[in-house]
This record gives C-alpha cells, sequence and structure tokens, in this order.
C-alpha cells in the first residue's frame, strides 16, 4: 500500500464519528432512492404490463339497460377498437363466516368464456360453465380473506332472490388491482368481493335478456378519448347512461396512480435534501482537514507530489465516506424495498408482483451519492491545488475579522464578549451558518410533513365519519324507489332512523369547464348525512342553488353566485340554470347537492330514493343483518363503523411507520450537521477554548461559546423549519388532490412542538457529545500545539 | 526577605505515553518571593515549562506538594484550580493566544468581564503601550503587539503572578525588547511575581533570582544584586 493511502486510512480511523455521521446521512438519502424508485419503477411497469396483457380497457360507461343491437353502433364509433357489453350489479352476501351481510360486486362473463377486455387471471379453479346458476368466480382477495377455495359456497341475494353459489374458480381483474366498496374508502375484503358469473344467468335473473347494463371500450392508440366519450355518452343516453369515464377516473387506476404520483413526489423531493446536506458535511468536513493539513500539503508538494496526486488523496477520502453511506443505504434500501413490497401486496392485487431489486436503481443512487460527496470535496480541495509549498508550511495568518454592518448592529446591544465570538464566528461564516441552519431546518421540515399526515387523517376522519356521515349503515336499493319506502326500512329491525339518499348524474357546465358528478338530493333537516363549509364549519343547509365540493367547483372555476347549467345524462338534453350557493368541504369523491324537491322536479318525476342512511340500534344488528341479507329489494349494505375502523387501523399503521422512519431519518439529519458541525468548531477553535480555560474560564463557560453559535443556529433553524414543513405539507396535500379524495392542511401545534423537540433533542444529544470532549481537552498539549 | 508565594515539597511529574515514561520532574523542592521577578532557564526537555504550568494550576504533579500561599494547589479539584487560575494567576504563551474574532479591547475585556477585580481594558492596553490600537483585530496586529495584548489580558484582572513561558520565543529582538520592557513596567508599577520561561541566557540579567532547571531538577538558584533594562539585553 501506498503510504499516501495508509495516511487515508488513518484518517478515516480518527475521523470515524464525524465520517459516519456524513455517510448516514447520505444513507438515509440512498435508501430513499433506491425504496422509492424501486417502487416507483415496479408499480409502474407491473401496472403496463399487466393492464396490456389483460387488456385493461380504456373506457367505461354504465346504462340502465341498452339493446345488445346498440353494440356495433359503438364498435362504429371512430378509434373504437374493441367494445365489450355486460352486466354488472350489487349484491348481498350471506357468508358464513361473517355476521354482517357482505356485499359483492357481480360482473357477468361472457358465453364464450373470456372477457375480450379486463381478462380474469385464474388463480385457481376454472371459469363458471355458461348456464350454470351456481357457479361463481371470485376476486382472489375476498377468496383469501375467507379462505376461500374452488368447491366453497355462500349465499347470495340477485334481484331479491337467494340462492346458493358454489365458487369454481379465485380470479385476479386489472379493474380490481386496488378493490373498494361502493361508500368505502379503504378495501375491505373480508365484506366486499367481486364476482364473476355467466351472462346469460345474471341477464336472467335480472331481467336483461338482449341487453346489457355496463360497456367498456378499447380504443387504438392516439385516438380522441374525449370524442369517443362524447359520443358514447350520445348513444347511451335513451337507455339511462350515466356517463362514460376513462381510465383516469376508474377507482382502481386512479388509486393506483396516485399512489405512483405520491411516489414520484417524494422521489423528486427528498433525495436531493439528503445529498445537498451531505456535499455540504464532506466540504466543511475536508475544509478543516485541509486546513489542519495545510502543511503537510506544502510537504507533499515540496516531495514532488503533484497538485492533482494531493486533491486525488482528499478525493478519496470523500469517496470512501460515500462508499459507506451508499452501503448502508442499499443494505436498508433492501430490506425496505422487501417491506415496501409486502405492504403494496397488501393493498394491490397484482397477478405477479413485482417487487424486483432493480440494479439499475442502485447504481443510479450510487453514482448521485459518489457525486454528491465529490461535489462538496472538490470547493474544499480546490484549495489544495491553490496552496504553493512555500506559504503552506508556513502557519496560517490569523483569520481576519472586520468591523462591519454587523458589528454596528450588536454593539447597540453590548453582549458579554463571549458571546461576541459566538455572534462574530456567524458574521464572519454568513454562508457556512446559513447552509448549517438550513440543514438543521430540513430535518423539522420532514419531521413535520410527516406528522402532518396523522393530523390530517384526524380531521378526515372526524369531518367525513364524526360531522358529515353520522349514518351506523348505508342500504342500497337495487332499483330507485319512491320515498315511502323509507318507512318499510324503519319497521326492519334495529333501525332507528332512516332517510333516503337519492343521485342523478349529471354534467356540470361553467364557461368552457364540465364535469360529470351525480347530484345528491338532500332534505332539509337530515340528520345522518350532512355537508359542511369548509372554512366555518357550519352545516350547509339544502336550499335553492346547488352546493359543490371546494374542489369540484375549482375545477369548474366557479365561485358562489354564479350560474351553473346542469344537464341530466338520463334525460333530455335540457341545460337547467342553478346559482351555486356555497361551497363544502368533505374530501372524498366530487359532490354537487341539491334539495331533493328541486331536483325532483327538475327531472319532473316525483322523488325517489336510491340508497337510505339509517341509525341502528347495536342490540339488534344480528336481527337487522340477517333481515337485510333476506331483503330482496336492498341490493347493498355498508357499514360505517367497519368503514371507519378500517381507515383507521390502516392508517395508523402505515402512517405510524412512517411517521419512525420519518422522524428517525430526519434526526439523521440533525445529528449529521449539528454534530459535524460542532466537532469542526472544537478543531478550528481549539485553542482559543484552551485560552479561555486557562484564563480561568470554566467548563461550562468555555461550552457556551462552542454550543451557543450551534443552538442559536438551532434555534433559527427550528422556526424556519416548521415555515418549510407547512410548505412541504401544502405541497403534498396538493399532489394528493385527485377526484377520488383529498386530505386536509391541517398542522396541530402539538406537530409542530413534537418536530421541535426531535431537532432540539437531536442537537443537544450531539453537542453534549462534543461536549464531553471540550471536558477531557488537555490543555498544555492544546497551546503547545502551533496552529 | 519578602513573603514567599510559592513553594514546593518534592514535586515529580510522570508522563506516560504508552509504553515509555517520561520524568519531567524528579523532586524539585523550591520558593518563589512576592514581587520578584524570575526567570527560568533550562535546556528544551529540562521540565521547566512543566514545573510553571503546576504552578499555574494547568497541570498537577504526580508526587508531592505546591502551595500558593497558603493554599495546597496539589490537594484542588479541577474546579478550584479554574477559580484559582481566575482570581490569581495570568498567563502569557509563545504564540499570544488571542481570539482572533474579538478585538485588542475585547480581547481584555474577555478577562474584566469575569474577574472580581479588574483595571479598565483601555488602562491595562496603556500599561503595555497600546493605547493606540485598541480596536484592531489580531490579525491587523505585529506578532509583538499581539504579545503585547495577551500581557494587557493577563494583568487586567490584577493577578498575584504572572507567569510566562517564552514570551518573547516567536519575536525578533526589537518586538522581543519591547514585551520585556512592558513585562518588567508591570513587575515594577503593580508589584505582581512574574516568572519568564526562557532559553534565552541574555534575559538573565533583568531577574532578581535565576532558576537554572535541569533533568527535572533545579540545578542553582542566583539572586543578582544589579538587574540590567531590558534594552541593555544582548540578544
Amino acid at each position: 500500500m501506498r503510504a499516501l493511502d495508509k495516511k487515508l486510512l488513518r484518517d478515516i480511523r480518527r475521523l470515524w464519528a464525524q465520517s459516519l455521521a456524513i455517510a448516514a446521512v447520505l444513507a438515509a438519502g440512498v435508501m430513499v432512492m433506491v425504496t422509492m424508485n424501486g417502487a416507483l419503477r415496479s408499480l409502474s411497469e407491473t401496472r403496463d404490463t399487466y393492464y396490456e396483457r389483460a387488456r385493461f380497457a380504456d373506457v367505461w360507461s354504465s346504462a340502465a339497460r341498452a339493446p345488445m343491437s346498440l353494440v356495433p353502433e359503438i364498435a362504429a364509433i371512430e378509434g373504437v377498437a374493441r367494445v365489450e357489453a355486460r352486466i354488472t350489479e350489487n349484491a348481498i352476501l350471506d357468508l358464513a363466516d361473517l355476521d354482517a351481510p357482505g356485499m359483492g360486486q357481480i360482473i357477468s362473463i361472457p358465453a364464450s368464456g373470456e372477457p375480450e377486455m379486463n381478462r380474469l387471471i385464474l388463480r385457481e379453479g376454472r371459469l363458471p360453465e355458461p348456464g350454470h346458476k351456481n357457479e361463481v368466480v371470485v376476486s382472489e382477495a375476498f377468496a383469501l380473506a375467507h379462505d376461500f377455495h374452488p368447491g366453497d359456497g355462500f349465499s347470495i341475494t340477485l334481484n331479491g332472490q337467494k340462492r346458493p353459489l358454489t365458487i369454481t374458480g379465485i380470479a385476479l381483474s386489472p379493474e380490481f388491482i386496488y378493490s373498494i366498496g361502493p361508500g368505502s374508502i379503504m378495501p375491505d375484503d373480508m365484506r366486499f368481493g367481486i364476482l364473476w358469473m355467466p351472462e346469460d344467468v345474471l341477464a336472467a335473473a335480472f331481467n336483461l335478456s338482449g341487453a346489457f347494463n355496463s360497456v367498456t371500450l378499447g380504443v387504438t392508440r392516439g385516438t380522441d378519448l374525449e370524442q369517443v366519450k362524447d359520443e358514447l355518452e350520445t348513444l347511451l343516453k335513451p337507455y339511462g347512461g350515466t356517463g362514460p369515464y376513462d381510465r383516469e377516473q376508474q377507482t382502481s387506476n386512479a388509486f393506483l396512480d396516485g399512489e405512483i404520483m405520491g411516489l414520484e413526489l417524494m422521489v423528486q423531493f427528498l433525495p436531493p435534501i439528503f445529498l445537498l446536506i451531505t456535499a455540504f458535511l464532506v466540504n466543511m468536513v475536508l475544509s478543516r482537514l485541509i486546513t489542519l493539513e495545510r502543511e503537510q500539503i506544502g510537504l507533499l508538494k515540496a516531495l514532488g507530489y503533484s497538485a492533482w496526486e494531493v486533491s486525488w488523496h482528499y478525493l478519496k477520502l470523500a469517496m470512501l465516506i460515500g462508499a459507506v453511506g451508499i452501503a448502508i443505504g442499499w443494505a436498508t434500501g433492501y430490506w425496505a424495498t422487501i417491506a415496501i413490497a409486502e405492504i403494496y401486496g397488501e393493498f394491490f392485487h397484482f397477478p405477479y408482483l413485482v417487487f424486483i431489486q432493480y440494479p439499475a436503481v442502485y447504481a443510479l443512487s450510487a453514482v448521485t451519492g459518489t457525486g454528491a460527496a465529490l461535489f462538496g470535496a472538490v470547493f474544499a480541495v480546490r484549495r489544495v491545488v491553490q496552496l504553493s509549498p512555500a506559504v503552506a508550511m508556513s502557519p496560517p495568518a490569523p483569520t481576519r475579522f472586520r468591523k462591519g454592518l454587523f458589528d454596528r448592529l450588536i454593539g447597540v446591544v453590548k453582549p458579554r464578549q463571549t458571546t461576541m465570538m459566538i455572534l462574530r464566528a456567524i458574521g464572519r461564516w454568513p454562508l457556512r451558518a446559513a447552509m448549517t441552519t438550513l440543514g438543521i431546518s430540513m430535518s423539522a421540515a420532514m419531521i413535520v410533513a410527516a406528522l402532518f399526515m396523522l393530523d390530517s387523517f384526524d380531521e378526515l376522519l372526524d369531518v367525513a365519519f364524526v360531522q358529515v356521515n353520522r349514518q351506523d349503515a348505508i342500504l342500497e336499493f337495487a332499483l330507485p324507489r319512491p320515498e315511502t319506502v323509507l318507512d318499510d326500512v324503519e319497521n326492519l329491525p334495529g333501525v332507528m332512523l332512516a332517510e333516503g339518499a337519492y343521485s342523478a348524474p349529471a354534467r356540470l357546465y361553467h364557461g368552457p369547464r364540465t364535469r360529470t358528478v351525480a347530484i345528491e338530493g338532500r332534505r332539509d333537516g337530515a340528520e345522518l348525512a350532512r355537508v359542511f363549509d369548509g372554512v366555518s364549519r357550519t352545516e350547509v343547509p339544502p336550499e335553492d342553488g346547488i352546493v359543490l365540493e371546494a374542489r369540484l367547483a375549482n375545477h369548474l372555476d366557479a365561485r358562489v353566485g354564479d350560474v351553473i347549467e346542469v344537464e341530466f345524462l338520463q334525460h333530455d338534453e335540457t341545460r337547467h340554470r342553478v346559482i351555486l350557493t356555497g361551497t363544502v368541504q368533505t374530501f372524498f369523491g366530487l359532490g354537487a347537492y341539491m334539495d331533493q324537491q328541486k331536483l325532483s322536479a327538475m327531472l319532473g318525476q316525483e322523488p325517489q330514493v336510491y340508497m337510505a342512511n339509517v341509525m341502528i340500534d347495536e342490540g339488534q344488528e344480528d336481527a337487522l343483518f340477517k333481515a337485510v341479507k333476506d331483503a330482496p329489494a336492498i341490493s347493498g349494505i355498508t357499514l360505517m363503523t367497519t368503514v371507519r375502523q378500517s381507515f383507521d387501523e390502516t392508517m395508523a399503521e402505515s402512517a405510524n411507520i412512517s411517521v419512525i422512519i420519518y422522524s428517525f431519518v430526519a434526526s439523521l439529519i440533525a445529528v449529521g450537521v449539528v454534530y459535524n458541525s460542532a466537532r469542526i468548531q472544537l478543531s478550528e477553535r481549539a485553542r482559543e477554548l484552551a485560552s479561555l480555560r486557562i484564563l480561568g474560564f470554566t467548563r461550562g463557560e468555555v461550552s457556551y461559546i462552542l454550543l451557543g453559535e450551534l443552538f442559536l443556529l438551532t434555534a433559527a433553524a427550528i422556526p424556519l423549519g416548521l415555515w418549510l414543513g407547512y410548505i412541504l405539507a401544502a405541497g403534498m396535500v396538493e399532489s394528493f388532490d385527485s377526484d377520488l379524495y383529498s386530505i386536509p392542511l391541517l398542522i396541530t401545534q402539538e406537530t409542530y412542538i413534537r418536530a421541535a423537540g426531535v431537532v432540539a433533542g437531536a442537537s443537544i444529544a450531539s453537542a453534549l457529545l462534543v461536549r464531553r470532549r471540550i471536558d477531557r481537552m488537555d490543555l498544555v498539549a492544546v497551546m503547545k500545539t502551533r496552529e | 526577605m519578602a513573603a514567599r508565594v510559592f513553594h514546593t515539597e518534592g514535586i515529580t511529574k510522570v508522563y506516560r505515553t504508552g509504553e515509555v515514561e517520561v520524568h519531567a520532574l524528579r523532586g524539585v523542592d523550591t520558593e518563589l518571593f512576592m514581587g520578584e521577578f524570575t526567570v527560568l532557564l533550562g535546556a528544551s526537555g529540562s521540565g521547566k515549562s512543566t514545573l510553571l504550568n503546576i504552578l499555574g494550576g494547568l497541570d498537577t504533579a504526580t508526587a508531592g506538594r505546591v502551595w500558593f500561599r497558603d493554599m495546597e494547589l496539589t490537594a484542588m479539584r479541577e474546579r478550584e484550580l479554574t477559580r484559582y487560575r481566575r482570581d490569581h494567576v495570568g498567563f502569557v504563551f509563545q504564540f499570544y493566544n488571542l481570539v482572533p474574532s474579538l478585538t485588542a479591547r475585547e480581547n481584555v475585556a474577555l478577562v474584566t468581564e469575569v474577574a472580581r477585580d479588574p483595571m479598565r481594558p483601555e488602562e491595562a492596553l496603556e500599561r503595555v503601550g497600546l493605547d493606540h490600537r485598541m480596536d484592531h483585530f489580531p490579525a491587523e496586529m505585529s506578532g509583538g503587539e499581539q504579545q503585547r495584548v495577551a500581557i494587557a489580558r493577563a494583568i487586567a484582572k490584577r493577578p498575584e503572578v504572572l507567569l510566562c513561558d517564552e514570551p518573547t520565543g516567536a519575536l525578533d529582538s526589537n518586538t522581543g525588547v519591547q514585551v520585556l520592557e512592558a513585562l518588567n513596567r508591570i513587575n515594577q508599577d503593580l508589584g505582581t511575581t512574574t516568572v519568564i520561561i526562557t532559553h534565552n541566557a541574555g534575559i538573565r540579567a533583568m531577574a532578581h533570582r535565576v532558576i537554572h532547571v535541569a533533568d527535572g531538577n533545579i540545578a542553582d538558584v542566583t539572586v543578582n544584586d544589579t538587574r540590567i533594562a531590558a534594552s541593555e539585553i544582548v540578544w
């Protein structure tokens, strides 16, 4: 080994704590890169491949009942390559291992066997035979939750008729990679499943022979989707079409998209923070090392080493730190990738997940990680090149301080000299102070951004389940019913109160903007499902006009007082003009609300209900469940308590994990920055501090000078970090915003306090580590060495 | 005869670095007297700096006892030694050791702010002839000027003893003389007991008492009947 390389290893051994602190920061960045990039690539590649192979549809639409004769007309729309007409219905399930009724979404399988689009992947068993009334294929997640295998069975109420079903197979579908039941926000595979049954069986059960109520289209590449949707809408309108939608609004795909977008945001945002801080720390440590070793550098140059050879020596040190960071990052990233794959496997049902460790992702993280270390090093090493051997071997002149504006400012306060030393040091190296502050503040920001998710979900739960949705369950009717059906519902055992809900698919127009939504009819004085103003948190009563979810109003660029034009999809093309009387905040879906009477009048029909919100007497739950399982008119039930529970559990689990990880990683940054700064300061000021000790200053007083600057910078960094955290959270809220859901931007005081606490704690801990070195400082030795 | 400021009984100091034991002091018995200007002479490694550091409370003896007046330094703990240095001792070193971020006046104020009965920083600087350089930073001063600031800083708290380890070691003869004159003046004006370590045998002629240290022991002690001025020293 060459002598210089031996020196390198010994340098590293001497600087191990500082090097490790830097490597840890870099490792966190590499881990995030490896994991998030891997997850991102894996999710999107798997999705694309799956969609391609299973021929995932491009456009969907429902209708009340459309004749099969319409299919050729739909196929004739320009750009449409494939059409599949089918039957989909909801049904109540009676499951042996579940007291509460389950809910199934049934989809028809064509007589030919394989659906042409949204192809099933059979995991077990076979498809049902046409004409076999009691055969069914169920979704894999549902089967897993109930430990179902081919041959097992359960009961279903199909259009009022209860019949036993036998499972012939277990399948996956690209339409339900993420599967949630109607009215739910989280997957609940115990209570909700997808069922596939032969088309002829469903047609017979739902009186849809020669007709369909759902259609999916595949289009050729480059087709104008809007055009296709418009034409499809026109064709389906006479048959009760509910408005076509494309992949963007397809629930499963939209959730996947949301996850992928979230990952993209993280990948863009997080690693640069870690890399930048790594570069800064490497620069700081190396600059100091080069200052301390200037005589050695001069000597090496005098001995005939070239500037490049000496520089390369220091660059290798940076690369060694980088290599350690990358190695730790890879190891933790490898582990985190496996953990994330498990979480994804729970939520997303892919046929072949999929989580591969991508060598390219690892390579990219290594290149950027080394790049960051070198970037920081180059600026420090530049000075090696500039030093001439003669100058390098004579001691450096004392650091120049000058009185400036800064002095005039602090002159007014007349601080003690020890405080003056702190302030002058900040004034002398403002960039370093600023970078240190920024680094520490990033740590605070990251914690705020992580903890804010908990606040936000608390708020979401409160709004969604305490203020807005107060019903215990939602009962769905197979067909719209007159309002008198509510009396029947109230007569069911255990139902204490029933309120009707009705919605009509409609297209809203405001200027050039348009949006297809379901307008919900509301009754004045309704107790169980309410809507609230997002700002004042007061209930918004149904008024003469229309009330829109705030995000919907935004999409339409509409303000209160504007006229919104409403065209009902299942009716003629009349555009009704209604005034936007208010906006509300629900966080889920893009709701539009009108007075039930007004809505019925516009539609020219008697008030009807699609669903009933009910309040249940808990003691009689079982009797109600039994009644619902046998009630022919009820096609679905959503139990809000279980929705709430699963949301709570799922969120709590994933949020807690991420809070712990983020807090840990953020602490690494704080420790890395503060510890290194303190060590550098100690090294730079060892003489100064030793002189003060000799002058009779106590250890505490001397520590004050050393750590005072860091505490001052930390104190400045915390408010800055909290503010950056707010900005980061606002950015996250923005990026999560989709048609399906949004999250509130709410950060509690507690979150700010906790973030500040973690950062302050990390700073104090690193300071104490350095403080021990002050205590052990050998005064005589320090004074004898010439800087 | 003047009162004793320091006296020691058989102090030894052993440094251990790894396997090697270095006996820096081997049972030193000595006395220093109030108001005297004492020079410690000796070769490199003779133990004179170790002796000075133990007297100043910077280092502790391995064995033996040391008294400052009637306070036994060898019985003091770290906290009490800090207090002792703060209240009674002024130090001057070869490499000035000024705080670069503080001006001359502020470097002196550093001490006067924590001392019990300090002089004004301006007065201390006048005493070393630097009243015209008070607001300059160390980087803006010559070595001799920096050393005089260090002396001003050391005497500003009116210490009983001023301990100087090679105060002129890094200076040329002209500035060295200026520094010695400042030290001598302070010794005369304030009566501060002054101990100076030096390699420069020429300096011995300006001392009241000269102590020769050799091989970790006192070789001999001479008392000068007549003293010469700093400017007469042959460098």
